[in-house]
């Protein structure tokens, strides 16, 4: 099937193109890392993880979202998300992909990344982290390609996929609940020691994700002629419009545990990110940033006529993407290493490198997800023929 | 067959990349040198028998790693009873302080380059 | 002979399970026979503490005794970047040692006397629950130890340590140590390093550099299970306080107040 893959149209070599050049700059970027190490990033003694492990922790969302297609139609029969389940579970192993290259990226003796299975450490979060992303990454590719080959052959898929299917669902809450325990279970980290991290990771998951399954969704109809119909849209969009309100009101009671209680601890990097603290707010005004997107996309989620307003509809979907990215990704990660725990603060900035090395990873996520697209797309476009 | 030039053409351009290393280690004539580790200590033998250090330093020096780091146990007993220090650079480096005469001959010739270096200090003027 | 796809991703799959046990293996293994002995002038005791006399520390005056040698002697290199500074021992103000625990009509002095700080060597370390390879690990004796050749560089120690005790190598330190001692190996970029309670020296008969180098014994190392240890008399009859308690992290350096 990838031969599909392999053919197109003027505008989809040359978006390979672009991708590939991206991915090439990112490279190189990346080799000058290697070469000097992290210090070329903006992190520091005291935030030491940055923007890489800040996408890491937000695509692992939106890997984890594919659920949200897989529950409905494999669980519940819900017939209007038989078209989109594919996209959903291809969009999850793009995601994984990143998550897995975020992490690579962002290690300081990367060649050393086996350690991790040669001397498998259970009490380590991370360790389980590194086996349920792989995990899902084999199960969502197993998956999806062998429902797409029976597809095509006009088949009903084996047997074996439907228990892989059940398996895949609670598989997708663990990626995401792990990953939150990453953060949960430090002591030292009050921004982080929350019984509601792994609610308020996978609430934001199933916003940011399913929105930007809505977005690639819009893409691939506009260049291609597949349609699931505004049944599933739809859907979808409700689906968004939940999870993000959920997402805000999880927001909220950490506000009024912090600022009720007046614990200094809890209060601190909520202060640092929203207010400002001591004069450092570097972040504060992409904080509001995100609660203003995220005001506007719940609105028009939630208000059936712009949500049913098909060219509205994109715009909500970007707005909670990117109010979920701003405040999952850095929002969350940088702030819980501000202030340090003697109390000092030092700010983070993504430096340029940086940047360029995540467009670059980015940019390999991109390129697998089009190719798998494609495929889908021309599968599909060969069966209507 | 179809395209014979062509096809032809490719696979002897293939061929050729894909054994440069061997003949162009052989036109530089640097293949036929056999590496020879410069010995300046008096002693007459390593820790362990020469055959057996030359094929078993690396794990020799992996387990003292793990065992002085993991376990801090410092003393190695040899095969003959004697006692030594497990540390590369106060033991090993002791009698073999020119890297780059002795340990650098070999390594080079088998283009290994051990990670030790970066961290594991060299008596001055011998790196 | 046909060889189907069945067959091929049969193979694979007993292939990746091949793979998988000797990392099974590991889990389960146990320390291996060895050819060792232990040292016999090491100071083999059963677990380590250290005391803080904050009041005897003269670094309010400009003594940096302690950190100086352990820096010197540990090739802990100098970057003129803050962002990037390593550190295994260092200053700070009770403000920050204790966050949490100051208060407006704190004691005058206190407001700006230097406390050393420096790695808990934790009965309890976050940072050892989290190393995903057992870098950092916790040794019978109670220091909190680093292995460098394993470490991975992940840095979730440093993000799990609650008091800020872990440096990273963001760039090579080689050219950052003036001068470099010989006796003791550097580390390399993309490493986590911290205080090991010199177990090097401790392997050797000899006290922690920091300790040996106070000339106002400010500094006291000892052996928590020896009840007759210098470290023993004085928490038996001085109050003293450690750092953030409340979080169970069960801190070995004590603080004389």
């Amino acid at each position: 099937m990838i031969d599909k893959a392999l053919i197109g149209s003027r505008k989809y070599y040359l978006w390979l193109l672009f991708l590939m050049a991206v991915i090439g700059v990112g490279f190189v970027c990346y080799l000058y890392q290697l070469k000097e190490g992290l210090g070329i990033t903006g992190m520091s003694r005291d935030v030491t993880w940055g923007f890489y492990i800040a996408q890491f922790t937000f695509l692992v969302g939106v890997a984890a979202s594919a659920v949200m297609v897989v529950i409905p139609y494999y669980l519940h029969n819900y017939k209007a998300f038989g078209k989109i389940a594919i996209l959903g579970e291809f969009l999850a192993v793009s995601a994984v992909l990143m998550c897995m290259l975020f992490v690579f990226v962002d290690m300081g003796q990367p060649f050393r990344v086996m350690n991790v299975m040669l001397y498998p450490t259970p009490n380590s979060i991370m360790f389980w982290d590194i086996l349920v992303l792989s995990g899902y990454l084999l199960i969502n590719i197993t998956i999806a390609w062998t429902t797409l080959s029976a597809e095509r052959n006009e088949l009903p898929p084996p047997g074996w996929v439907k228990p892989l299917i059940y398996i895949s669902i609670p598989w997708a809450v663990s990626i995401h609940t792990v990953t939150a325990f990453l953060y949960a279970g430090l002591p030292g980290r009050h921004l982080w020691l929350t019984a509601i991290m792994a609610a308020r990771f996978l609430s934001s998951a199933f916003a940011s994700g399913p929105s930007f399954l809505l977005l690639m969704i819009f893409i691939i109809r506009k260049y291609t002629k597949f349609d699931p119909g505004s049944d599933a849209i739809q859907k979808l969009a409700q689906i968004v419009a939940y999870a993000m309100v959920i997402n805000v009101f999880f927001l909220l009671l950490e506000f009024f545990t912090a600022f009720y209680s007046n614990i200094p601890g809890h209060m601190q990097s909520l202060e640092y990110l929203f207010f400002g603290l001591e004069g450092h707010n570097k972040l504060v005004p992409w904080m509001w940033l995100s609660a203003v997107l995220a005001a506007i996309g719940i609105l028009l989620l939630i208000v059936p006529a712009t949500r049913r307003n098909e060219r509205v509809l994109p715009f909500a979907c970007l707005a909670v993407f990117f109010a979920t990215w701003i405040d999952k990704g850095l929002g969350l990660v940088v702030g819980g290493f501000i202030p340090s725990p003697l109390e000092k603060i030092t700010e983070y900035a993504p430096t340029i490198p940086e940047l360029l090395i995540s467009l670059g990873v980015y940019g390999v996520g991109f390129l697998v997800l089009t190719v798998l697209y494609k495929i889908v797309t021309g599968v599909r476009e060969e069966l209507s023929a | 067959m179809y395209d014979a030039g062509k096809i032809l053409t490719g696979l002897i351009v293939f061929v050729v990349l894909i054994t440069s290393p061997i003949w162009l280690n052989l036109a530089s004539g640097k293949a036929s040198t056999v590496p020879k580790p410069e010995i300046v200590t008096q002693e007459k033998q390593c820790i362990e028998p020469t055959a057996f250090m030359k094929t078993n330093h690396m794990t020799l020096l992996n387990t003292w790693r793990n065992t002085v780091v993991r376990q801090d146990e410092r003393i190695y007993v040899a095969s003959d009873g004697k006692r030594y220090d497990m540390s590369l650079t106060k033991t090993c480096l002791k009698c073999h302080p020119n890297k780059a005469q002795f340990c650098d001959q070999c390594h080079t010739y088998e283009a290994v380059s051990p990670t030790c270096w970066q961290c594991h200090n060299v008596p001055e003027g011998n790196r | 002979m046909k060889f189907s796809k069945r067959d091929f991703l049969k193979l694979t799959g007993l292939t990746i399970l091949g793979i998988g046990i000797k990392p099974a293996i590991n889990l389960f293994a146990q320390g291996e026979g060895q050819a060792v002995v232990p040292a016999p002038q090491t100071l083999a005791g059963k677990r380590w503490a250290m005391l803080v006399n904050p009041k005897a520390c003269t670094a309010d005056k400009g003594c940096k005794d302690c950190i100086a040698a352990c820096h010197r002697i540990h090739n802990v290199p100098h970057f003129d970047d803050p962002n990037h500074e390593i550190k295994w021992i260092w200053t700070d103000r009770y403000q920050n040692v204790f966050p949490g625990q100051e208060n407006e009509y704190l004691e005058e002095d206190m407001k700006t006397r230097p406390f050393i700080t420096l790695c808990n060597h934790c009965n309890n370390p976050p940072c050892v629950r989290v190393c995903p390879t057992k870098a950092t690990f916790r040794r019978e004796d109670g220091i909190v130890m680093m292995d460098m050749h394993r470490c991975i560089g992940c840095r979730f120690c440093m993000a799990a340590c609650p008091y800020g005790s872990r440096s990273f190598n963001w760039l090579d330190p080689r050219p950052h140590i003036k001068p470099v001692n010989p006796d003791y190996p550097t580390r390399m970029k993309g490493v986590v390093e911290k205080c090991t309670f010199c177990e090097e020296r401790l392997a050797k008969g000899l006290i922690p550099a920091c300790v040996e180098a106070c000339k106002e014994k400010a500094l006291i190392f000892g052996n928590l299970e020896d009840p007759n240890s210098e470290v023993r008399q004085l928490l038996r009859t001085h109050f003293t306080i450690r750092r953030k308690p409340e979080l169970g992290t069960l801190p070995q350096v004590y603080y004389l107040v």
